[in-house]
């Protein structure tokens, strides 16, 4: 009984991951067909009869597709640092000082989280063209517009408060006992004690920030600042005749998430509760 | 105490408020301003037309045709959203061989780009693609996924559903711990199956998370958007265009701020309603309030 209740188990989800896998094994196959397989054959090869790294070489030749790369990561790791610093400079008070006003920004703070972003980005691209923050302007300012809008998040801030208010008050006393002022016991003591919660919102941002789509595509003119997901997008147009140069270049595309992923799996399989952050 | 005492909160405080005032509370204010004047006949100098966007565009058939397939749209993926990774994490959750690779393997659609993935599904949709193929092993007619106005939108439903799996099947695995495994003992003794068991036991202990997966995939759901851009366009006659759809072509195509404006309201009044239950019902804990 056991023993099959086991057996269905796996199968079922056996199943549930070839379907999870199955449209990037398409993907891939597709992408390594060679002008001489018809990729509409039918009925469908998955595995191609010549195998070919060809297409994977002509698009990363006709399209900046590393460049692209380059870009997604300045602007994810620009958009980690300073979510991790504004978050953890607004949590601290948040959590660990009284003051005038603390309600109040608290639930400004709350508000935020409840509007998406869609419903006030028109407003947000007029103040970022005012601020000169495009691409038409410079590369430098380009990224800044990219990154300024996403880099402080409610969320980041009340996943850093609850940890905050996790740490035993006296930590805290001892440490004023010991000369400490407010910034150093914030720097010195309280940062390192929530260092895994700093980690789950460093990951969370990341992934948030290298796979956004419309608000790069919105602001954006040049193409040698186009993000992954914009350059990718964009492959559909340009190469609308041959799908196995548009499948080469979005294979290429996951390869870093995939691998960040795989690397960092344990913080991604604790954090996503705590952070149920989604783009 | 002194004086340099009393601002240090204001300090810390800073940086992440100027931020928001500009990113998030001008825009907020600016987005319902937007939406009482007129940007069509001099774009640098709109009119004021009091609620004028919003008589219009409530008799507009486009966008009542836009939020109704918005509806469509979360009616068809927030239940596949809420029911099926509550499945997967409990026969995960089997103490079974291999569960990390299985949850590995099911996480992955969650971290790569929504641009991929559609691309990935437009190309499986082709008519003569791979999935029409494995239809016709059934005996099953050829599907027309993308081409068709009455499939379409249940087209783009499954690319959104494929991604989210994996990302609420980890919130139910968390939530799953919580589980007193000697209530299931209990039921098991009582006789109860393996289905029963988890329907009387599992189920109403997780409720709460439930609820919330309910919020989080609706709140998700009326958002739609990169999967229809890539995919679709909003089409075939505009069967998948959706809210946040209609706001890109009003605002970046026919550059009709008002209109778009007064669609953002609406839009942000549907979400904002959705995301306070959220966070004054199920999610009290995680904010602290």
């Amino acid at each position: 009984m056991k023993h099959i209740k086991g057996f269905f188990i796996h199968l079922g989800l056996i199943v549930l991951c070839i379907f999870c896998m199955l449209p990037f094994l398409w993907l891939t196959s597709t992408a390594m067909k060679g002008a001489s397989e018809n990729i509409f054959q039918y009925p469908p090869v998955l595995i191609p009869k010549y195998p070919t790294f060809a297409n994977f070489l002509r698009v990363l030749e006709l399209v900046p597709i590393i460049k692209y790369a380059i870009n997604s990561f300045i602007v994810a790791f620009f958009t980690v640092i300073l979510n991790l610093v504004f978050s953890a400079l607004a949590a601290y008070p948040l959590a660990r000082m009284e003051f005038r006003g603390k309600n109040f920004i608290f639930f400004m703070v709350l508000l935020t989280l409840t509007v998406p972003f869609q419903a006030i980005m028109l407003p947000v691209y007029i103040i970022v063209l005012k601020m000169n923050l495009v691409d038409s302007v410079s590369d430098t300012m380009g990224y800044l517009g990219m990154i300024l809008p996403f880099c402080v998040n409610a969320f980041g801030i009340f996943l850093l408060r609850q940890a905050f208010l996790t740490i035993p008050k006296e930590i805290e006393e001892s440490a004023i006992i010991d000369g400490c002022n407010s910034f150093e016991l914030f720097y010195k003591i309280l940062l390192p004690l929530i260092k895994p919660s700093l980690s789950v919102l460093a990951i969370f941002t990341f992934v948030g920030s290298w796979g956004e789509f419309l608000w790069p595509s919105i602001i954006l003119t040049k193409q040698e600042l186009f993000t992954l997901p914009v350059g990718i997008n964009e492959l559909q147009g340009a190469f609308s005749a041959d799908y196995r140069l548009i499948a080469a270049g979005s294979i290429i595309s996951i390869i870093p998430i995939i691998v960040f992923f795989l690397l960092l799996q344990k913080h991604f399989i604790k954090g996503t509760n705590e952070g149920a952050v989604k783009g | 105490m002194n004086k340099s005492f009393k601002l240090t909160p204001y300090i810390f405080l800073l940086p992440a408020m100027v931020l928001l005032l500009v990113f998030f509370f001008i825009p907020f204010f600016q987005t319902a301003i937007m939406s009482f004047f007129d940007y069509t006949k001099e774009f640098y100098n709109p009119i004021f037309v009091g609620l004028e966007n919003y008589f219009t565009i409530l008799k507009s058939e486009i966008f009542i045709k836009s939020i109704l397939n918005t509806f469509w749209f979360l009616i068809l993926c927030v239940p596949f959203l809420v029911i099926f990774p509550l499945i997967v994490a409990i026969l995960i959750d089997q103490k079974i061989k291999f569960d990390n690779l299985y949850k590995l393997i099911i996480y992955i659609p969650v971290v790569v780009s929504i641009v991929v993935v559609a691309i990935a599904f437009k190309w499986l949709y082709q008519p003569q693609g791979l999935l029409n193929y494995f239809l016709g092993l059934f005996h099953i007619n050829s599907v027309p996924w993308l081409t068709s106005p009455k499939v379409a939108m249940a087209s783009v439903a499954i690319v959104t559903i494929f991604k989210g799996i994996g990302y609420y099947m980890m919130i139910y695995l968390a939530s799953l711990t919580s589980v007193p495994k000697e209530l299931l003992e209990a039921a098991e003794i009582d006789g109860a199956g393996e289905i029963k068991k988890h329907l009387t036991v599992t189920i109403p202990h997780i409720m709460p998370t439930i609820a919330l997966v309910s919020t989080i995939s609706s709140i998700s759901a009326l958002k739609v958007f990169v999967e229809i851009y890539v995919m679709t366009k909003g089409g075939p006659l505009n069967s998948t265009k959706t809210i946040v759809y209609y706001i890109y072509e009003k605002a970046f195509e026919s550059l009709d701020l008002g209109m778009a404006s007064s669609a953002c309201v609406i839009l942000l009044i549907l979400v904002m309603g959705f995301s306070l239950v959220n966070i004054f019902c199920f999610e009290r804990e995680k904010y602290g309030l």
